[in-house]
């Protein structure tokens, strides 16, 4: 369905996008994942035919971008980061006139009523898109791409800037439209792409870093014998016992919220399941357990485990990999 | 092109910008035809359009000065661009949006020589030739502030350099005059819209005058469609 192969975009002397090829399946929903300027709008630019490639192809369907813009453009609805709303319009005048613009050719009044049901905009058609919340404009520029019922959908960032209730609508919403559509979207958090992907392309410095499911790559990257533990007691005493359990590769520990408790992260030895015997251990010394959480990855680290070229060695966890998460 | 001549038509009336541009046209007109014509008890209305022509330099970059810069600020291109629709037809919508507006101004002040006919017996074809000259010169003003708006993001910039332009070719006869070198006195003078326009103000309707100002226009339509090219590539 769609097909890049080795796009590269220069400004200047630097490279944006740096040789990235990949294909999308007929009904796939990719997700581009990467850190903010790690060339994602970019591709999305030059796949939507708003800016060109320096290098490289882009095939829709069999439609060259560069020799056939027309037929390529027709089958894609794009939402870029910033939904391109004309401020001055009402929601239903705006979307005739996109509708206008793409030449859709679908009887326009049931068309546009449906695209507003979709996204639940009826009840504001009459209101100039200035005056709408951030997540009624959001959802405006989500209702645009659908004009024309495009059979690719591509999204830039979605759901940034909307508050948590908001950000679950529009991620419904896509999934729901993921059924029927291709859908391309770019994130840089991690449990969003998961959450609506199948697929998820890693971008850094404008290089495709990995390609591959969401499971398979955490997988391949979560390090399983690693386990984070809250334990009451004393520090000291709690050491002292863990250090007794065998198969134990290494212990580290920090302060947690709960009075009389610390956090420890505990990394056993390659295939072994420390929890039963780190369970037994200190039930018998009466150490209650109050928290047991694998160890997931925030997306900095996976870049860091993707672009590092030591992946084995094993990272003292400190405080500040909760920002990047949410 | 018609969805986005369509638009930008409208929005002229949805900001400000139409109303004062309606406004201003149609009190300083009629100001000056009041005292060109009326009080001067006289049916030639030249005299009316080299007046008119001036505060026109003032009004031409406010119809041009949004038409591509706003777009590109606000990143409302991006729907154009990734619409299925040439740049060409981008920009041409735009265009005669600006046209448009510019024709309505120019239909309303068809008043003025209807209240000479009512008191006089004006020479039509001389009135016809005014029209059509001062419509085809406008045409090329706007084509000018539409490429100059396509060069830049800003606003108030496009329009003051607009009307720096405009300007300067409106002065170019001066400045040739002034000018010793022939060759470059030459060059400018092709520039010279106000001079062409002067042929029709003594009622000739010559040819290669309305050729001159229709590629005029499309010299620059074409210059604007590139700059957006450009960009694309750069």
């Amino acid at each position: 369905m769609i097909e890049i192969k080795s796009i590269t975009k220069k400004y200047g002397a630097k490279k944006a996008v740096d040789d990235i090829s990949f294909t999308v399946q007929k009904g796939e929903i990719i997700g581009l994942l990467g850190p903010n300027g790690a060339g994602k709008t970019t591709t999305m630019n030059i796949l939507t035919g708003y800016i060109s490639s320096s290098k490289g192809t882009v095939l829709v369907d069999g439609f060259d971008i560069l020799k056939n813009p027309e037929e390529v453009k027709k089958r894609i609805g794009y939402l870029p980061e910033n939904p391109p709303l004309y401020m001055d319009m009402t929601v239903i005048d705006y979307l005739s006139f996109v509708y206008e613009l793409k030449n859709v050719k679908l009887p326009k009044k049931e068309h546009l009523e449906e695209v507003m049901a979709m996204f639940k905009i009826g009840d504001v058609s009459h209101r100039l898109i200035k005056n709408l919340s951030k997540g009624y404009k959001q959802r405006v520029g989500l209702a645009q791409a659908l004009v024309g019922n495009p059979e690719i959908l591509i999204f830039d960032e979605p759901t940034v800037g909307l508050d948590p209730k908001q950000i679950n609508e529009i991620r419904s919403m896509i999934k729901k439209l993921g059924k029927e559509r291709t859908i391309i979207l770019s994130s840089h958090i991690l449990p969003e792409v998961s959450a609506i992907c199948e697929r998820v392309i890693i971008i850094s410095k404008g290089k495709i870093v990995a390609s591959d499911t969401i499971d398979n790559i955490t997988n391949s990257l979560t390090n399983s014998n690693t386990i984070t533990v809250r334990i009451e007691g004393i520090k000291d005493d709690v050491m002292k016992l863990l250090n007794t359990i065998p198969d134990i590769y290494s212990i580290s520990s920090k302060q947690c919220p709960e009075d009389g408790a610390n956090d420890y992260t505990i990394t056993s030895n390659e295939g072994i399941d420390i929890r039963k015997p780190l369970f037994f251990a200190l039930s018998e010394k009466k150490f209650p357990i109050l928290l047991l959480t694998n160890k997931s990855l925030s997306l900095e680290e996976v870049f860091l485990e993707l672009t590092s070229t030591q992946k084995n060695i094993i990272k003292e966890e400190t405080e500040d990999e909760s920002d990047i998460k949410a | 092109m018609k969805a986005i001549l369509k638009r930008e038509l409208k929005a002229y009336f949805t900001s400000p910008t139409g109303y004062i541009y309606l406004g201003f046209t149609l009190l300083l007109s009629g100001w000056f035809f009041a005292s060109a014509n009326l009080f001067a008890q006289s049916a030639d209305m030249a005299s009316f359009f080299s007046s008119v022509g001036i505060i026109f330099l003032f009004l031409v970059p406010m119809l041009t000065m949004r038409l591509i810069a706003e777009d590109k600020r606000n990143k409302t291109d991006q729907i154009l661009l990734t619409s299925p629709i040439k740049v060409s037809g981008i920009v041409f919508g735009k265009y005669f949006a600006a046209v448009s507006l510019y024709g309505i101004s120019l239909a309303i002040m068809l008043v003025y020589p209807a209240i000479l006919f009512l008191h006089g017996k004006p020479q039509l074809g001389t009135i016809i030739a005014l029209f059509l000259g001062f419509f085809l010169l406008g045409c090329a003003l706007l084509s000018i502030g539409l490429f100059i708006s396509a060069l830049t993001e800003s606003q108030i910039t496009s329009a003051i350099i607009s009307f720096a332009v405009m300007l300067f070719l409106w002065l170019s006869d001066w400045i040739v005059s002034t000018i010793g070198n022939p060759i470059v006195a030459k060059v400018l003078g092709w520039f010279s819209l106000l001079k062409r326009f002067e042929e029709f103000t003594l009622g000739v309707l010559n040819l290669s005058s309305i050729v001159y100002f229709i590629t005029f226009s499309a010299i620059f339509i074409f210059l604007t469609i590139q700059a957006i090219e450009k960009k694309r590539w750069s």
